[in-house]
């Protein structure tokens, strides 16, 4: 592929996968087997790299995709929202092998967000009342209560895209979409794993969903979309 | 009274809050959660009804069959879907930007109990086995109106619309309906109200089976159901 030359991002993903270090809190893109960086998730599994908080809506299922992970011991602690697919993680917790942070789903895409933006941390009214309450700070504002929540920031973003230009450009696929380019915004190395490497200037600048400012590593994946 | 069967009992609550959509003359922007609320979608019949999914689409379409299905495009219970014509596509924050904003009208989600304050108990019970919160809290607090689908009681017959709730809350005093086979709540002002019975139960049967105490409106009628 031409456009591969041109790409100063491009990686292999044995490479992109030895920048991560032991013990790093690794942000990873995909909801429910949709827009997860399979390819890099399987690289991380074969390189043992552990102690790992892992950043992510779900853990996909009992030993598969991110699953996996849990079942090498690979992970230190988990942050995320729903881990209903892999009943494996309630056993890891239960066992005291792993903590785990469960975090409202918007709250969460939100801290994300927050952490790629500068915000240190914002108000909401997702859990006001709930256990997910404890130990937050409430405050009014109006007439309403809102927990006080702070940024979800990472060492590492693995994220899933369409396509990339050989500057590091991205689009997204449907609901492949979903927090990716929400987690390409909040970690210090950013490694984007992509279906096609396209020539700069091919993708329409208003299509671009994630300029390339945000990304610092590119791999090709197996074409999933 | 015999208890309905379990597809009737499924069938008339989402029939049933449907048909409150249905009256929309403007353009109403729904998020429906996984089991009898994805049934909702079956009975809408209004072309300015829009189905949201927090997983990052507006527009959903119906089920895809299986040609058509991409494993890329999803419902947040993971189900293949198809797209309408002016469907979008978004990110994370954006989707429950649009949910914790006010901009969703409703969202439909099943629970566990609902209790008389108008709280809902929804994302767990908690035995050891699940770890997950989702969406559900955010839907709660953000979408302007709470519809509760779930049927009247426990598969045991035990009551779920009750006192207070006794398994861990999704959201405080969030709940607008509570819609069952057997009844349409509607809470105002903080009072759970009786709308609507459904044609084969009495008065008396229902407050049997409903723990959290209730009053009349003022338009109570007999629910109307599927044909």
């Amino acid at each position: 592929m031409d456009a591969a030359k041109d790409c100063l991002k491009l990686k292999t993903i044995d490479d992109a996968i030895g920048m991560i270090k032991k013990g790093s809190r690794v942000l990873i893109g995909g909801f429910g087997n949709a827009g997860d960086p399979k390819k890099l998730i399987e690289g991380l599994c074969i390189s043992g790299t552990d102690e790992l908080v892992v950043m992510s809506n779900d853990l996909g299922s009992p030993n598969e995709g991110l699953g996996k992970l849990l079942s090498n011991n690979q992970v230190r602690g988990l942050i995320g929202t729903y881990y209903n697919w892999n009943p494996e993680v309630a056993t890891a917790y239960n066992e005291g092998k792993i903590f785990v942070e469960l975090v409202p789903q918007g709250t969460f895409a939100e801290a994300v967000r927050a952490a790629g933006v500068g915000i240190p941390a914002f108000y909401t009214l997702s859990g006001v009342g709930t256990e997910i309450a404890k130990g937050k700070e409430e405050k009014t504002f109006g007439e309403k209560a809102y927990l006080l929540q702070e940024a979800l920031k990472a060492d590492v973003a693995l994220i899933k895209a369409h396509k990339a230009d050989v500057l590091g450009n991205l689009v997204y696929y449907k609901t492949a979409r979903n927090f990716n380019p929400v987690m390409a915004m909040a970690a210090d190395l950013v490694i984007a794993e992509v279906d096609e490497l396209v020539p700069g200037g091919e993708l329409d600048p208003e299509s671009i969903v994630t300029p390339h400012i945000f990304v610092d590593v590119l791999v090709l994946g197996g074409g999933d979309r | 009274m015999k208890p309905l069967a379990e597809e009737v009992a499924k069938k008339r609550i989402a029939w049933r809050i449907a048909q409150e959509f249905n009256k929309t003359e403007s353009p109403l922007f729904i998020n429906l959660g996984v089991g009898v609320p994805t049934m909702v979608a079956d009975y809408i019949t209004n072309n300015q009804v829009f189905l949201q999914a927090e997983n990052g689409m507006l527009g959903l379409g119906p089920a895809a069959s299986e040609d058509k299905k991409d494993r890329m495009l999803i419902n947040a219970g993971r189900i293949p879907i198809t797209e309408t014509p002016g469907c979008s596509f978004f990110d994370s924050c954006t989707s429950f930007g649009m949910i914790r904003g006010g901009h969703v009208d409703a969202t439909v989600i099943g629970a566990f109990e609902v209790d008389g304050e108008g709280n809902v108990a929804n994302w767990i019970i908690p035995n050891g086995k699940q770890l997950g919160v989702g969406g559900a809290m955010d839907l709660v607090a953000g979408a302007r109106q709470v519809y509760i689908s779930m049927t009247h009681c426990t598969k045991q017959g035990k009551p779920k619309i009750i006192e207070t709730c006794t398994l861990p809350i999704t959201g405080h005093g969030e709940v607008d309906f509570v819609v069952t086979e057997l009844a349409f709540f509607r809470f105002e002002k903080g009072r759970l109200l009786l709308e609507e019975i459904a044609p084969e139960v009495t008065l008396e049967e229902l407050k049997t089976m409903t723990l959290a105490s209730f009053s009349l409106s003022q338009n109570f009628r007999v629910m109307p159901v599927p044909g």
